[in-house]
């Protein structure tokens, strides 16, 4: 290794995070890429046994309990979740007979994430747009209304919304479970005020002097120029969406309305003691897992970025 | 050109005006019916149960009835409640377990990160965790951390300690838990310090170098005092997340052994669901309601987030 003077290679290492140059390898900064491959690892590795007991056996799991691969490499263990073997089958092959069909939970979970997401989306533009770009009386003092609640933890307000709901006669429907964060969440409406705060009054104007009301204004110029903070609040609220556990158990009780998040409680509870059918577990958490994580690797690169913006909100 | 250019103007003007013009009037109209869905949103959704929880935590209600109105004998009860204090001290544990390593973890690896790698395939890696579930991330390590065939207590085993009851054993239930909420949560926080960083300008770092500091004095002294607006935020969002931790509970200990993990949300969703006791679990809200307010008023105070460092 050179030695080169002190103050040049400290001063170049500093400004290196942007400019990325090549630097002599130092002991120092060894370690430090061994900190940071050891936390990732963390990080996947949990993946991997994931993946990897989903396509075992639960009964042969006990005997090979090191392999990083799948022991007796079978999908009986999607089957068995997906409703598709039969009693003799996965117990057979560990898993409790009780019949179960994560199909259903699978078509819930992608209706409730959907229907919300539009709708927060959609909504949340209409009135981001009326922040943002109308003038009228009291505008401010109403958005930091709805800012305020932010603060509201959901418990506070989950409580009451199940009395609501319960009132309604909605509990153990899909629109039950939709409907409190169907029209609204703060953060839709603050996300893309941000943005349309920041969109070229003048496009506007010109459309409104060729006649364009608000309307038209919106839907032909403010969104067609809004579609990629809309997907990326779009990708955040269906992965938040999709990842809900607290208000689908109390309001998706049957099989009907309810969501993966909540099968997998149900799923691991019915697990007869003494013998948990991992395998069908994992597959169960898989698939519960895997449109998420297909959202990310076809979109990552937004929801990562997106990630700086809210934190130095 | 030159007679349609005097329209713009006119129009433009209109904008910068105050709120007596027909013009902006004209807005009012047009706004209500773009926020009306938001609106009526907020109001049956946010405001009303928000105002109605108050009113429920005054009351006697068991779910079935209708609430009988009974003024502070909800609190008064509560503050007898051994099973409360019991809650409260172990939602403080894992609140300060969860947060205390957490943090340090984020901060640590957003250095790490923002010294070695613009990387984006590497932040997508860390941020892996964060993107699943609580209800997953508790599953898989559930399975992880077995007592009789998961992979670390048969690494245990076989390095000849002692397996170790992590989710089944009363001392070792809150900080599991505490441990798959980090392990969630560590790489989304190190991103959002992580945009803090960025936001340092080098020249700072610049001029410290050539004052002679060192990697680490440089750290203690420049990255973390500036970067302490950014930290409020975020442990301000991270101790009001942890606070309300529920699903990992709910999914493997469901409060046990004994009374080991029932923290303050899970105790309020016994007594309100479980046990019908809706006035109480609604009171029991009020209370965690209070205290995450504090907090987060206590933290923006001592850690003023107001004001950066960097003038």
């Amino acid at each position: 290794m050179t030695t080169a003077p002190a103050p040049s290679t400290t001063t170049a290492s500093r400004t290196a995070p942007a400019a990325r140059q090549r630097r002599p390898l130092s002991i120092g900064r060894l370690a430090a890429w061994a900190a940071l491959i050891a936390v990732i690892a963390l990080s996947l590795f949990p993946f991997l046994w994931m993946i990897r007991t989903a396509l075992s056996t639960t009964k042969s799991l006990a005997t090979n309990p090191y392999s990083l691969l799948p022991v007796d490499f079978t999908w009986g263990a999607f089957r068995r979740v997906l409703g598709l073997s039969t009693a003799a089958q996965s117990v057979a092959e560990g898993g409790s007979g009780a019949s179960v069909n994560f199909w259903i939970y699978l078509r819930n979970s992608l209706i409730y994430s959907t229907v919300v997401t539009v709708g927060q989306v959609f909504f949340g533009a209409l009135a981001a747009y009326a922040f943002a770009r109308l003038h009228w009386p009291g505008r401010d003092k109403v958005f930091a209304l709805f800012l305020a609640a932010l603060l509201v933890p959901p418990i506070f307000t989950s409580l009451p919304n199940f009395i609501l709901v319960k009132n309604l006669g909605l509990i153990n429907t899909m629109p039950g479970l939709v409907l409190p964060t169907f029209l609204m969440t703060p953060f839709a409406i603050f996300f893309l005020r941000q943005f349309f705060l920041g969109i070229n009054r003048e496009i506007e104007e010109s459309a409104q002097l060729d006649g364009a009301g608000h309307w038209r204004t919106f839907f032909q110029i403010i969104l067609p120029m809004s579609t990629a903070p809309m997907a990326t609040l779009a990708i955040l609220t269906f992965i938040g969406t999709w990842n809900d556990y607290f208000w689908p158990l109390l309001v998706g009780g049957t099989e009907d309305s309810r969501v993966l998040t909540v099968a997998l409680g149900v799923f691991r509870s019915q697990t007869p003691q003494g013998s948990p059918d991992w395998a069908g577990l994992m597959a169960a958490t898989l698939i519960a897992a895997l449109p998420v994580l297909l959202l990310f690797i076809a979109f990552g690169k937004k929801v990562i970025n997106s990630i700086g913006y809210s934190g130095s909100k | 050109m030159t007679s349609t250019a005097a329209a713009p103007r006119a129009k433009r003007q209109s904008r910068t005006v105050s709120f007596n013009t027909p013009s902006v009037r004209k807005d009012l109209g047009t706004a209500l019916v773009f926020i009306a869905p938001a609106a009526i949103g907020f109001a049956v959704f946010y405001l009303y149960p928000t105002l109605n929880g108050f009113y429920f935590s005054l009351t006697k209600y068991n779910l079935l009835g209708t609430p009988k109105f009974i003024g502070f004998d909800n609190f008064a009860a509560i503050f007898s409640d051994k099973l409360f204090y019991n809650a409260l001290g172990v939602t403080i544990e894992y609140v300060l377990l969860n947060i205390g390593f957490q943090t340090v973890i984020a901060v640590g690896l957003a250095v790490l990160m923002h010294r070695l790698t613009q990387s984006t395939i590497l932040r997508g890696m860390l941020l892996l965790p964060w993107l699943i579930s609580n209800v997953i991330a508790a599953m898989l390590w559930f399975w992880l951390l077995d007592y009789q065939i998961g992979l670390v207590n048969n690494f245990l085993a076989w390095t000849g300690a002692n397996r170790i009851p992590f989710f089944g054993g009363e001392a070792w239930a809150i900080p599991t838990i505490a441990f798959v909420n980090v392990w969630r949560h560590m790489g989304y926080t190190a991103l959002l310090v992580f945009a803090g960083l960025q936001a340092i300008p080098t020249y700072v770092y610049e001029a410290a170098a050539i004052d002679g500091s060192s990697e680490w004095s440089s750290f203690w002294r420049i990255t973390l005092p500036l970067l302490r607006p950014v930290m409020a935020l975020v442990l301000v969002m991270t101790v009001t997340g942890s606070f309300q931790i529920f699903d990992t509970v709910s999914v493997t200990t469901k409060g046990g052994p004994v009374n080991a993990s029932r923290v303050l949300q899970y105790y309020i969703y016994e007594k309100g669901f479980a046990q019908g006791q809706f006035g109480y679990a609604s009171a029991l809200s009020v209370i965690l309601f209070l205290i995450l307010a504090f907090f987060a008023i206590v933290q923006m105070r001592l850690l003023r987030a107001g004001e950066s460092d960097l003038a």
